[in-house]
């Protein structure tokens, strides 16, 4: 507790002291870099000893609110959820220096202070336990990083992202401040300690409850409809603002929603599981669709958050299914799947932003199709990259394959237990989870196809090069990180995650993982006989050419004259078979024409895959709220003597009333 | 008994300034008729006040600063801003003089309603709702006058009903406490006299109507 402590008040330092430095901005940047480095580290120590802690250490002290307690619990939940975070964060910030780095500008002080009460935000999220201390760390989030994100307010874009941002954030808060007052009234009390068992299973106010967190929490994590501030946060912020938001942020939702399931009565009813499985797969399948659709690099990876949010929760909704059929070894499997890829979206998510904003930072471009042949310029941002994609696709060797094989085993399990109630929930996850996998290895072979490989489509794209040690450092790491949780997981799994989904379904730690520990270890190992196996080829293949002359001729050299780089496959080209397939459910709009006849004239071609179903769902909604509250906007007439007014009457109204 | 008749007559000069505030078409004459409203109401503590205390330094000292600052220092200030700003004479009504005055009288009867049903200690029975009334007029005249100028004198005339309205539940109040009002409804009207004169000096005019074109939404 004193680490985790000393790694707050460190934090608080630099929040404080890099506004002020905020006229030597490199110092600034210096102090509030450093500040988040080191006290990320003491964090990281503080998370590592509560995991290994049979019981959490807690800290309550006495605040002058009226209301509710400072009381922080680091329970193996909260220290698991703290791992990402202060890894990822203190990562960051060591890249952020160098992000802001040859531009330093006085705004840069301002951001380095809300990015350490982010963080500081963030680590209470996750260790509160009141409930008047988890909603103002909640909002203190949705502040902080509302500043993270406008910090290119200049541009009309960054502002209008801001104000999405800041709209969803506060819908989430509104549904959570309704879901934990509901709470703290059925407990008579703000203290999480008395919340155990507070949810009646089976009561109407349960089903509300539940239906409040996945809307509320859901809100913050991006589950489908309600993930439309994703795509237009991610791309605003500066990159490793969203590799924090994206890897750290949006998990603040996952957090809760475990944390609710610790709060039940008893096993949750059927249906539940049901939801969340049927969220986890409109997420995860729309997620990677839209994703395959968008020519923004920065776009596409947020696309990518929702579809693993979709992953998450369908790992989650399996453990539910479990709990309530008493099959201890399908939560088992489930809920470590899920947390397992918490842990692991948080890496490759965060390396895939740090690479797109090292590709930003180099070319000043983010569409796709004006990238290309960056491997050759940026040899080591190109390698961790393509670490990362193959990681988010599920491709072994790396950590994303070992997560989404548990959630698989756990479908498996769940499918050959012939449970009627179980049967088709796990059909479905596995058939969705193959889609999604299969979709997503498509959509990272287009981005790597494109930005990385073939020739330059633009003269910025051909002056890239490589960045510094500042953002290839933090890229390296967090690549070599997916690697050892790839090969690890099977020794790594059961430590990390048994005990935590013992701690929600509550029985006894050390119980029934054992068996797909076993398959992950037998699969792990082909693995890595079959790298070992492609390596020796290798060596082969360099020993049989060594005596020989190897030359090297253009890549797009089929007898044309004069080939330009615009002949290449584009990302929209690349994407289109796929995309016109799943054209009912995209609606991806064309604009333009073909080249016709022999000799064709100039003609030009748009494509624009518009999000369906913030178009359909969120878009009429809003409109309905603000036509309802457009006649208030009558009352505002901008003259003092009607405010005078306004507050004369309700004067008048109050005495004439209470006397 | 002489000094309840004197207390009757001031109170009846009190309802008379209101009369006047809510009838005067020009703007000096409103602070004129505010500054002598205030110089009449600093004489009311000494008239509630027992006669022994009369001589004591506590009792002469609050009423003799309030006339001073009510009465002289005031009214300078605000001619001065009218003269520097150049601002219309005229007070400009939302409201018209004769609904006006009705307003008045009306406000007479809702502080007699109101007085009537407040537990309040004894005292005259007229001046709580005299004080509720100033307090009515005042707050009348900051809604229904345009001229940024008469949002200062509506504020005064609310303070005078405040004051009238204190005088009347506390018989001796602490003199710490009277002179902390003073001085804040001093800053007060300084500060909205720099107010109007930036205003004036800016936008050329001190028409709160036209200033509602710096809202910041409009159809």
């Amino acid at each position: 507790m004193t680490l985790f402590l000393s790694a707050l008040a460190l934090l608080l330092c630099g929040a404080a002291a890099a506004p002020v430095l905020r006229r030597a901005p490199r110092w600034a940047s210096a102090v509030g870099a450093g500040s988040a480095v080191l006290g990320a580290l003491l964090g990281l120590a503080a998370a590592v000893r509560g995991l290994g802690a049979a019981a959490g250490a807690d800290l309550r002290l006495a605040w002058t609110l009226p209301m509710g307690s400072f009381h922080v619990l680091l329970d193996r939940l909260s220290s698991f959820f703290l791992l990402p975070l202060f890894l990822l964060a203190g990562l960051c910030a060591v890249y952020g220096y160098g992000y802001f780095g040859q531009h330093a500008r006085r705004r840069d002080g301002a951001s380095w202070c809300f990015y350490n009460l982010l963080i500081v935000a963030m680590a209470l999220i996750f260790t509160a336990r009141d409930l008047v201390l988890f909603l103002m760390a909640w909002e203190l989030m949705a502040l902080t990083s509302f500043a993270l994100v406008i910090h290119e307010r200049e541009h009309d874009d960054v502002r209008h992202a801001g104000w999405v941002y800041l709209v969803a954030s506060h819908i989430s808060l509104a549904l959570l401040l309704a879901l934990f007052l509901l709470l703290g009234r059925s407990a008579g009390t703000t203290d999480f300690d008395g919340f155990t068992g507070v949810i009646q299973v089976g009561s109407g106010l349960a089903d509300v409850l539940f239906v409040l967190a996945v809307l509320g929490f859901g809100a913050k994590a991006g589950f489908l409809t309600l993930h439309g501030w994703l795509p237009e946060a991610h791309p605003a912020a500066p990159s490793h603002v969203s590799a924090l938001m994206s890897g750290v942020m949006i998990k603040t939702g996952i957090y809760g929603l475990v944390r609710l399931l610790t709060f039940l009565s008893g096993p949750p009813p059927l249906w539940w599981g049901w939801l969340l499985i049927a969220v986890g797969l409109g997420s995860g399948v729309l997620g990677v669709l839209l994703a395959l659709a968008q020519h923004d690099l920065k776009r596409l990876l947020a696309y990518h958050s929702v579809e693993n949010m979709g992953i998450i929760l369908l790992g989650l909704g399996i453990g539910c299914l479990g709990l309530t059929t008493g099959r201890p070894l399908w939560t088992a499997l489930g809920l470590a799947g899920g947390l397992l890829h918490v842990l692991n979206h948080a890496l490759f998510k965060g390396l895939l932003f740090l690479g797109a904003g090292a590709v930003l930072h180099t070319t000043g471009l983010r569409n796709m199709d004006r990238l290309g042949g960056l491997l050759r310029r940026m040899r080591w941002t190109g390698l961790a990259f393509i670490v990362g994609a193959s990681a988010i696709s599920g491709l072994p060797p790396f950590n994303g394959f070992a997560s989404e094989f548990l959630i698989y085993l756990a479908s498996f399990q769940t499918l050959l237990s012939g449970d009627s109630a179980a049967v088709w929930p796990a059909l479905a996850v596995i058939g969705g989870l193959a889609l999604i996998g299969g979709l997503a290895a498509a959509c990272f072979a287009k981005v790597v196809g494109i930005v990385l490989l073939g020739e330059p489509r633009t003269a910025e794209a051909g002056q890239a090069h490589e960045v510094s040690a500042w953002l290839v450092g933090p890229m390296l790491v967090l690549a070599a990180l997916c690697l050892v949780l790839g090969l690890g997981a099977p020794w790594l799994v059961g430590p990390l995650t048994e005990r935590m989904a013992s701690e929600v379904a509550g029985w006894p730690a050390g119980h029934p993982l054992a068996a797909g520990i076993a398959s992950l270890r037998t699969v792990t190992g082909l693995l890595v006989a079959l790298l070992i196996l492609t390596a020796v080829l290798a060596v082969v293949r360099h020993a049989l050419l060594r005596k020989r002359r190897v030359s090297a001729a253009g890549t797009w050299d089929c007898g044309y004259l004069q080939p330009t780089a615009r002949m290449q496959y584009t990302s929209s080209s690349f994407a289109e078979p796929l995309v016109s397939f799943f054209q009912p459910v995209l609606r991806t709009r064309v604009e333009g024409a073909a080249p016709h006849g022999l000799f064709p004239g100039p003609s030009a071609r748009h494509t624009h895959t518009p999000d369906t179903p913030t178009e359909w769902l969120a878009a009429p909604l809003f409109r309905g709220v603000a036509r309802l509250a457009w006649p208030m906007r009558r009352l505002q007439q901008g003259r003092v003597q009607w405010y005078v007014l306004y507050i004369a009457i309700m004067l008048l109204v109050l005495l004439v009333w209470k006397l | 008994m002489m000094l309840h008749s004197l207390t009757s007559l001031l109170l009846v000069f009190l309802v008379l300034a209101n009369l006047r505030l809510l009838g005067a078409s020009r703007l000096n004459v409103c602070i004129r008729t505010v500054a002598a409203q205030g110089v009449a109401l600093s004489l009311l503590p000494l008239l509630n006040a027992s006669g022994l205390s009369l001589t004591s330094f506590h009792a002469l000292a609050l009423p003799t600063a309030t006339a001073l600052v009510k009465g002289a220092l005031f009214p300078w200030l605000l001619f001065r801003a009218l003269r520097e700003a150049h601002v219309q004479r005229e007070v400009e009504p939302y409201v018209g003089f004769t609904p006006s005055l009705l307003f008045g009288v009306g406000s007479l009867a809702v502080g007699g309603h109101l007085a009537a049903r407040l537990p309040l200690p004894g005292g005259s029975p007229l001046l709580v709702p005299v004080a509720l009334a100033t307090m009515l007029t005042g707050l009348f005249l900051i809604i229904a006058r345009r001229q940024a100028l008469m949002q200062v004198v509506g504020y005064l005339a609310l303070e005078n009903g405040i004051f009238a309205f204190g005088a009347s539940v506390m018989k001796e109040a602490p003199l710490l406490v009277e002179m902390g009002i003073l001085l804040d409804v001093f800053v007060a009207v300084f500060i909205m006299g720099i107010t109007v004169f930036h205003i004036s000096r800016e936008f050329e005019h001190t028409d709160t109507e036209r200033l509602s074109a710096l809202k910041d939404w409009s159809p």
